[in-house]
């Protein structure tokens, strides 16, 4: 094992400098090529007491003689090119150390710790081996669920569930760079290591039964896979009919249902002067908070003048509510009375251990999308608060943790709509009552930055924009060199994995996912499968 | 092949005149002077000589070879007006050959005490009319394993080019090695840290070891 491993490792350089918060700095050796190196790859480099893990964050090329720069020596010739490589021009890494490994038995028994020291000069540094990476991230077991391989190896990169629920997380990218997939890949393995349930706010429908890739092949949704573990929810039943999605609940919501604050956040969306918004609690205090809704738009043109004279609104003010409001008749899944109350339906679903995908249907506009998943998710929070409060009263037994899937975060999550909806104080309140966020989104720099620093694991993809790259690695040590990590990531299939769930930042390829050996890898079982797997439960059953 | 054992070769091959070419006439602890026992008949700039003293061989790189005449006051003058070819200024002038001298300037690089060889100036000077050898392949790719000789080189104060010395010295012990190239390059990387504050010497000095 031990020489099999030493000859996975070669040799890349030696530390000439450096220190603990910028990273060391390693010259490479004159047979390596800096063109091989590439930023995000893990080295591990030997000290004389401790082994080290590190992170390539920047590579460069430099020149012993000045003056080199000015007149190059003609590398035409092959002979003086090799002469000089690696002498008088020669390539530099930039490492940060993050993790050490006591070179004893005690420190293999403790494992990886954060780095709090420099190797000492001259070090070895090597290319991380497999089995370096299997000892840092741990292999795939009953908590750890494998998301990818680092660059340019085999070895799985595993995320370790329950500690990822403990806290809210982020999957963040640009449009196009693969976070719907990382998201889907994510679910599954909460879903596998029962760690948590789900509940997915799914905007575009693409969790649930089907989604596409961008090539226009069609993915397997979680349903598909898990079929007895997930349940899809809609609010268009036709959307989902013409699809041939088969769900398990249509969910209607009662304008009764509806509270002030809700249209509040939605002033932007649908367009609300601040005068119109607060006018909104004015109509409350008068109609009350169940009925306020349905009777302002039922009111007539009559009715109208004598209530905004009464209340002293101003007639502008009260076009601009009614106009807003008037957008919300054509949700066809508002209704003035729900028949069936959709929050206790989610919840018994959750229960059971089952997770909840919400089909948006047609209804894909952020109106839709900030109303429902809002008034929905603060019932829930509600109740699961209610019921961890019971828990510590020690009446009732702990609840599954749920976790919430929200696109467009920062519609939600914005400083100005973060202190108002639900969303901002799950993402603040962290675990307590047991629900954390999966927030999923291509603009970052929107969400407020204390909703970002208390995310515990960030999951991102490509983004280019110096706002977005800062919000995201808010708070996070080695800032400066992880931003070039983030901004060189491949537009496709690549995400840096850092916080709480991962020992320490990881640029993985992601996990295959659409191929029919990917579904079977994730636990997918074809039709004959399944029946014989069915009857053998049977039988199981049977003979117990 | 180790250098002790190049070293019994050697030792074996001591009688063998066909190696010996000169004696020392002036010596000092950086350099000797040599003589050419045959007018003309010098080892090349920058091949690898070797004389010997109680402890053992002492080695040096050829870096100057001048003729002239044995007498001071004497000049040489020009003989060959009336003549076809070069050859016939000796023949008609026989005494010539024992009026001039060819002699060799050597930079001492290294020394053998007992088995052991080391790239650094020797405890004594080279004896006075010590014999001064040439040497044999073997022996060459010994001494060349190390390239260490190469910054004593490199740093001499010497009357001629240096590089050209160094350069020649280079070439001339790259063809006792099987992988010649190799050699090269592995001397110029050598020699890329001894010059590495002076870029424009180095590229000089590579193109020239081709």
């Amino acid at each position: 094992m031990e020489s099999q491993d030493s000859e996975e490792r070669t040799s890349l350089g030696v530390v000439v400098s450096g220190s603990l918060t910028r990273g060391v700095e390693v010259k490479l050796d004159a047979a390596v090529s800096v063109e091989d190196m590439v930023v995000g790859r893990y080295v591990a480099i030997e000290g004389k007491r401790h082994r080290f893990f590190g992170m390539i964050t920047d590579v460069s090329l430099e020149t012993v003689d000045p003056r080199a720069v000015v007149t190059p020596p003609d590398i035409s010739d092959p002979f003086i090119a090799q002469v000089i490589t690696g002498t008088t021009t020669y390539g530099k890494l930039r490492v940060l150390p993050m993790l050490t490994i006591g070179s004893d038995a005690a420190g293999i028994l403790e494992g990886s710790q954060p780095a709090k020291t420099v190797p000492t000069h001259f070090s070895e540094v090597k290319s991380a081996s497999q089995h370096d990476v299997e000892l840092v991230f741990g292999a795939e077991d009953e908590r750890r669920f494998y998301v990818g391989t680092p660059l340019d190896m085999e070895t799985k990169v595993c995320l370790n569930v329950p500690e990822l629920v403990k806290r809210s997380n982020g999957v963040f990218g640009k449009s196009g760079t693969g976070k719907t997939f990382l998201t889907r890949l994510l679910l599954i393995g909460m879903l596998q290591k029962g760690a948590a349930v789900s509940l997915v706010f799914d905007m575009h429908s693409e969790y649930g039964w089907e989604g596409k890739t961008e090539k226009g092949y069609k993915v397997k949704g979680l349903k598909q896979l898990f079929p007895s573990k997930v349940a899809i929810f809609t609010l268009d039943e036709e959307s989902s009919r013409r699809r041939r999605v088969s769900t398990d609940f249509v969910v209607r919501i009662g304008y009764d249902e509806i509270e002030p604050e809700d249209i509040e956040l939605l002033r932007q969306t649908l367009n609300l002067s601040e005068a119109s918004a607060q006018a909104v609690y004015q109509l409350a205090r008068e109609f009350g908070d169940r009925r306020w809704l349905e009777s302002v738009l039922n009111l007539n043109e009559d009715e109208s003048k004598q209530l905004i004279s009464r209340l002293n609104i101003h007639d502008s003010t009260y076009r601009n509510l009614r106009r807003g409001l008037e957008n919300l008749r054509r949700f066809s899944f508002l209704v003035s009375r729900a028949s069936d109350n959709s929050v206790r339906r989610i919840l018994e679903y959750l229960d059971r251990g089952i997770n909840v995908i919400l089909e948006f249907g047609r209804f894909d506009d952020f109106a839709a999308y900030i109303l429902v998943a809002n008034l929905l998710s603060r019932r829930i929070y509600a109740k699961y608060r209610e019921n961890a409060e019971r828990e510590m009263g020690g009446e009732v037994a702990s609840a599954h943790p749920l976790v919430i899937t929200i696109e467009e975060a920062h519609r939600f999550l914005n400083p100005e709509a973060s202190a108002r909806t639900i969303f901002g104080r799950i993402a603040r309140e962290m675990r307590k009552y047991n629900v954390t966020l999966l927030v999923i989104d291509q603009r970052p720099s929107g969400i407020d930055d204390e909703v970002m620093s208390q995310l515990g694991t960030k999951i991102t993809c490509l983004l280019d924009d110096e706002r977005d790259i800062d919000s995201v690695l808010t708070g996070t040590a080695g800032k400066s060199e992880l931003k070039s990590v983030l901004s060189k990531l491949e537009t496709k299939q690549q995400a840096l994995i850092f916080g709480h769930a991962v020992p320490m930042p990881v640029v993985i390829k992601t996990r295959e996912y659409g191929t029919a050996d990917s579904y079977k890898e994730l636990g997918f079982l074809e039709a004959a499968e399944l029946k014989k797997k069915t009857e053998k439960d049977i039988e199981d059953l049977w003979s117990s | 092949m180790g250098i002790g054992e190049a070293r019994n070769k050697d030792q074996k091959s001591k009688m063998d005149t066909l190696n010996k070419v000169a004696e020392v006439i002036e010596a000092s602890s950086a350099e000797f002077t040599a003589q050419c026992y045959k007018l003309d008949q010098s080892p090349v700039l920058g091949s690898l000589v070797k004389t010997q003293d109680d402890l053992g061989a002492i080695y040096g790189v050829v870096y100057n070879v001048e003729t002239h005449s044995l007498e001071p006051g004497r000049r040489v003058v020009a003989r060959g007006e009336e003549m076809k070819a070069q050859e016939e200024v000796f023949k008609a002038n026989p005494q010539l050959s024992r009026l001039l001298s060819t002699d060799f300037k050597v930079m001492v690089v290294g020394h053998m005490q007992g088995e052991k060889l080391y790239h650094y100036l020797p405890p004594k000077p080279v004896p006075i009319h010590g014999f001064v050898y040439t040497c044999q392949t073997e022996e060459i790719r010994a001494f060349t394993q190390s390239l260490d000789f190469l910054s004593l080189l490199v740093n001499a104060g010497l009357p001629v080019p240096v590089d050209e010395v160094v350069a020649a010295c280079l070439r001339y012990a790259s063809q006792a090695h099987s992988d010649s190239q190799a050699f090269l390059v592995k001397a110029g990387k050598e020699l890329a840290g001894i010059m590495s504050s002076d870029a424009g010497r180095l590229n000089s000095l590579l193109k020239r070891l081709k």
